[in-house]
């Protein structure tokens, strides 16, 4: 008790007389290399204690996604709606012939499964966006994203069955 | 529902919802889109049965505004990732809505008479 009472009347007395120690804002730092500024421990340091984060990188690697995604689509849905609604004829000469015609090439093969698994995930997390944005109650959230899931992987699988499967002497 | 739908108005903000509401279209297009092709795997009269649907004036309409919202969302889609991307995006986001906007015009026309030349000898004649 005495002693904390000593230690505050001295250091009273010495910011009084406009002596320079601890406590100074201005001037020569009152630490150096004998005489070391107190660590300050960072409030949320992470520690052999802190829990893992459960929730990775999903929505940045999403986010990154639609822009790369979107990119090669411009390119793959624009030179699709030149082929089939502008080109020769316009839609009017679409049909099973000309389907078969265009799928006996690999190239096409490839353009359009890379269309369709690019334009349905591009989609589906546009819509999840969406879900997230404007449903607020848990559950319907749950059975939107369900349903919107579902969908996503039943059209994905069932174009690429079509594209790998398909026969131009089917009749 | 959430309260208050609207934030900033302007440029910025409704080029986002146009870009929402496109992208949902699209979307659902899709779907349908890969049903309709799909019909090659049953048989070719299926299939040119259902895209017999895609000639008629009236889906040439749809066919039009589907291009509409696909171009939109392609230009729009390229001005988010130059906001995004390039130092100077969130500077020129206006002018690049402004661009994106001139040059869907531009394509809208050109895009007039390819889609829809047929539907329009359909239901004049010749």
């Amino acid at each position: 008790m005495s002693a904390n009472n000593t230690v505050a009347d001295s250091s009273a007395g010495t910011a009084g007389s406009g002596g320079s120690t601890v406590g100074t804002v201005e001037g020569v730092s009152p630490y150096d290399v004998d005489n070391p500024a107190p660590v300050i421990e960072p409030p949320r340091k992470r520690t052999a204690k802190t829990p893992k984060s459960t929730r990775g990188n999903f929505e940045m690697a999403a986010w990154l996604f639609m822009r790369l995604s979107g990119v090669v689509l411009v390119v793959l849905v624009i030179g699709h709606l030149l082929i089939q609604l502008v080109l020769d004829g316009g839609v009017s000469k679409i049909g099973f012939a000309f389907v078969a015609g265009r799928w006996a090439s690999p190239f096409w093969q490839v353009w359009d499964l890379l269309m369709l698994w690019l334009a349905m995930l591009h989609g589906a997390n546009g819509l999840r966006t969406i879900i997230n944005d404007y449903a607020e109650r848990p559950n319907t959230r749950l059975w939107l994203k369900g349903l919107l899931y579902t969908a996503t992987v039943f059209t994905i699988l069932l174009g690429s069955l079509v594209i790998f499967t398909f026969d131009p002497n089917i009749r | 529902m959430p309260a208050g739908t609207l934030y900033r108005g302007r440029e910025g903000m409704w080029s986002w919802v146009a870009h929402r509401v496109t992208g949902v279209l699209i979307f659902f297009f899709l779907f349908v889109h890969v049903l309709d092709t799909a019909l090659v795997r049953v048989s070719p009269e299926a299939y040119d049965d259902v895209v017999a649907t895609y000639k008629t004036p009236v889906v040439a309409l749809l066919e039009y505004g589907l291009v509409a919202a696909i171009l939109f969302h392609a230009l729009n889609g390229l001005r988010v990732i130059a906001v995004d991307f390039w130092s100077k995006g969130p500077r020129y986001q206006k002018q690049m809505l402004w661009g994106a906007v001139g040059v869907w015009i531009v394509l809208m026309v050109g895009a007039l008479y390819p889609v829809l030349g047929h539907a329009v000898r359909d239901v004049f004649g010749s």
